[in-house]
């Protein structure tokens, strides 16, 4: 980030001394006041700013109820219950923390739909949008070990279930799941380095999340015509026309967000993990939280333990190779009339996946978990990569400009023009 | 859109499938003081329910993770300071060791939690054959039923969470004779509310078992009914559960009365930023225009 040009020029005598020394000033000014984005950007957009206030949120409130939380087997139960009743205002605390992780799901989800949507991940953007996957697995593995915190009997199950999962790994299996666990089954030494590792990942995340807005950075952002910014007309500087727009959109979120803390602030979780963990009982029904449920699906789908896992990880992974899976030339659906269509059976797909891993895994759940798993994997193996070669994309308008003030304000586009390849897409 | 519309005719028939399988009736929604945004308890509700809890359940199990003083707080059944004072005297509470190094007995505070008759899980388990008495604080937050698609979602929309309150008042009334080929094994008792139906607990509750506070016309002011015992000690477990629940309620409608206040100016505001580029912007090449490579 060092050879940057900014059109930051420091004014007062100590801002031209600090600058010479230090240019992080003119970074910022750069990133995130004077940087050039698509003047077209819908209201898809502005979930990357939801999503940085939602991790720094989970930070903020995570480490005040660390200062009150005990890391012991013993002692995890009653120190959340002394949060909820004793510690001021430690209930909202937790219920912003615990809602919080459900709510930064949501957004992640739909900045994930979004990118598939508008193709985001097309070329020049693939180590983009390879970062947004690392930064989605890093949230999985710290919510998940967030939930085992609590030690009621969802969070001592989740985590048996899920830490068996390790152990259908060839050879070195069973390593990893004492390794994880500390001993010979899920007990004080797992809770013990779950906590420590739920305290780490965020800061890993917020690292990788820097990196991710410097690959963002360089090829700037995409938008909902999936046309590149071709001149000034097309850009509007981030400050203050997305600022106020992403704003805007998250206090529109944070009501969304305070209807659940302040209303139902248990509805996302479950009953269970108000029973203390018992390793001597089983709860009749062990479902992990909403927003795994459809990779839980995929991993009940398959009927072998391995393949299972395989699945699931896959599910996730396979994204990681759609921008070579994805022929298509063109990125945005608005433009693509198949990929589109393609892509709301694929997003429905998630969604029953999802119900389907909410339900018991027996008679025709089981069955429609299947089908809805081969669809999940075709969508990618097969759909896309033939779509871009038989589908007629739809014609496009020249530039951006063109497409937000109509056609009189550019050049009109020859109508040969339609499915050429773009410049840099 | 029309794939929408099948997808949710596949869902129905599944939820159609699953729902003829389970044969436990759902628990009927009541109403309760503490539902919907401006929810508050019944003070008088609550301290009825105490009443209940003091003369029916604390024979058997505890409410550990309330304190005496809690019972005076706001937001509760606010029985006054010396109320409880006189209440937590009447609990012995274990304490020490002393500077003898004996564990002593002493009469309770205001700051004690609520002691349990058992003095241990083992205790209370060979007590009532061979299971503890599960502990009730959290009972109305740890125990729900299955609402299912798409109820889960309206549910949401409405603000009903009350399940927990609506399946315990179910289960406290929910005690009747066996259908007819039902084997109720020794030491289980058959409630149609409760998963599986044989419960170990007794019914616990009959009418007219509790002196309720009469009314000036000497009858009590609410029916002296295993309904109306069970609907109170319900709301008292739920106030148990979650005692700042009030607060919680008003603080919601300050933060949310202030986010739509403030959505309104981001509105305008942006719609005021955004009208300047409503024509053009300053012609410059993009390309002298880039974020830090």
């Amino acid at each position: 980030m060092s050879k940057h040009a900014t059109t930051y020029v420091p004014k007062s005598a100590f801002a031209k001394w600090f600058e010479s020394r230090l240019p992080i000033v003119g970074l910022i000014h750069s990133s995130f006041v004077a940087f050039p984005v698509p003047r077209n950007l819908n209201y898809w957009w502005t979930f990357g700013g939801v999503l940085f206030f939602m991790l720094v949120m989970q930070i903020i409130t995570g480490v005040v109820l660390a200062m009150h939380y005990t890391p012991n087997a013993n002692l995890a139960f009653d120190s959340v219950e002394r949060i909820m009743r004793d510690v001021n205002y430690g209930w909202l605390l937790r219920y912003l923390h615990a809602n919080g992780a459900s709510m930064f799901f949501v957004a992640v989800y739909i900045h994930i739909f979004r990118n598939f949507y508008y193709g985001s991940y097309k070329a020049p953007r693939e180590v983009l949008f390879i970062l947004g996957i690392i930064i989605f697995l890093l949230m999985m593995a710290t919510a998940f070990m967030g939930y085992v915190l609590p030690w009621g009997q969802m969070s001592f199950w989740g985590a048996t279930v899920i830490t068996n999962l390790f152990s259908a790994v060839p050879i070195i299996g069973d390593t990893i799941v004492s390794l994880l666990w500390g001993g010979y089954s899920v007990g004080n030494p797992t809770l013990n380095r779950f906590f420590s590792l739920h305290y780490l990942l965020p800061f890993m995340i917020f690292g990788v999340v820097i990196l991710h807005v410097w690959a963002l950075h360089v090829p700037g952002n995409n938008n909902p015509t999936g046309i590149e910014m071709k001149s000034g007309k097309d850009a509007v500087p981030f400050h203050p026309y997305m600022t106020v727009k992403d704003g805007f959109s998250l206090v529109l979120f944070l009501i969304f967000f305070a209807w659940w803390v302040f209303y139902m602030p248990n509805y996302l979780g479950h009953a269970d993990n108000y029973i203390p963990a018992n390793p001597s009982v089983t709860p009749s029904h062990i479902v992990p939280e909403w927003y795994f449920l459809p990779f839980y699906a995929i991993l009940r789908a398959v009927p072998d333990k391995l393949g299972g896992v395989v699945a699931m990880v896959a599910a996730i992974l396979i994204w990681a190779l759609v921008p070579w899976l994805d022929t298509s030339k063109v990125r945005s659906a608005v433009y693509r009339p198949l990929y589109r269509q393609f892509f709301w059976v694929w997003f429905a797909v998630c969604i029953l996946l999802g119900w389907l891993g909410s339900k018991p895994a027996e008679g025709g759940y089981v069955i429609a978990a299947r089908i809805a798993t081969i669809y999940y994997f075709a969508h990618f193996l097969i759909i896309l990569p033939l779509l871009g070669l038989f589908e007629r994309p739809q014609r496009m308008p020249g530039s951006i400009v063109e497409s937000v003030l109509g056609r009189g304000a550019a050049a009109p586009v020859p109508a040969g023009a339609t499915a050429a390849p773009q410049t840099q897409g | 859109m029309k794939k929408i519309a099948c997808l949710a005719l596949v869902f129905a028939g599944l939820a159609g499938a699953a729902h003829a399988a389970g044969e436990t009736p759902v628990p009927p929604q009541l109403n309760w003081s503490w539902q919907g945004p401006f929810g508050t308890y019944d003070r008088a509700q609550l301290q009825r329910g105490f009443k209940v809890y003091r003369e029916v359940c604390q024979a058997c199990h505890n409410i550990k993770y309330v304190r005496f003083r809690n019972l005076s707080e706001p937001g509760g059944p606010e029985f006054s300071a010396a109320q409880v004072r006189a209440l937590a005297a009447e609990y012995k509470i274990k304490d020490g060791p002393n500077d003898s190094g004996e564990m002593f007995e002493r009469p309770g505070r205001p700051a004690d939690a609520f002691p349990w008759t058992f003095p241990n899980e083992q205790a209370a388990a060979a007590a009532n054959g061979g299971k503890a008495p599960p502990d009730l604080s959290l009972m109305v937050k740890a125990r729900t039923y299955e609402r299912g698609f798409p109820w889960f979602i309206l549910d949401a929309l409405r603000q009903y969470s009350e399940n927990g309150a609506d399946y315990l008042t179910a289960l406290l009334t929910g005690y009747e004779d066996p259908p007819q080929g039902v084997e109720v094994p020794a030491g289980g008792y058959y409630n149609k509310y409760y998963p599986g139906h044989i419960i170990a607990m007794p019914k616990p509750l009959s009418d007219g078992q509790v002196e309720y506070p009469k009314g000036p016309n000497g009858q009590p002011v609410v029916p002296e009914t295993v309904a109306q015992y069970a609907k109170d000690v319900t709301a008292f477990l739920a106030w148990a559960a979650e005692p700042h629940l009030e607060a919680r309620k008003r603080l919601g409608f300050i933060v949310i009365a202030f986010l739509l206040l403030l959505t309104g100016l981001m509105y305008f505001t942006k719609k005021k930023v955004w009208a300047d580029v409503g024509g053009e912007i300053e012609d410059r090449p993009v390309t002298t225009f880039k974020g830090p490579g």
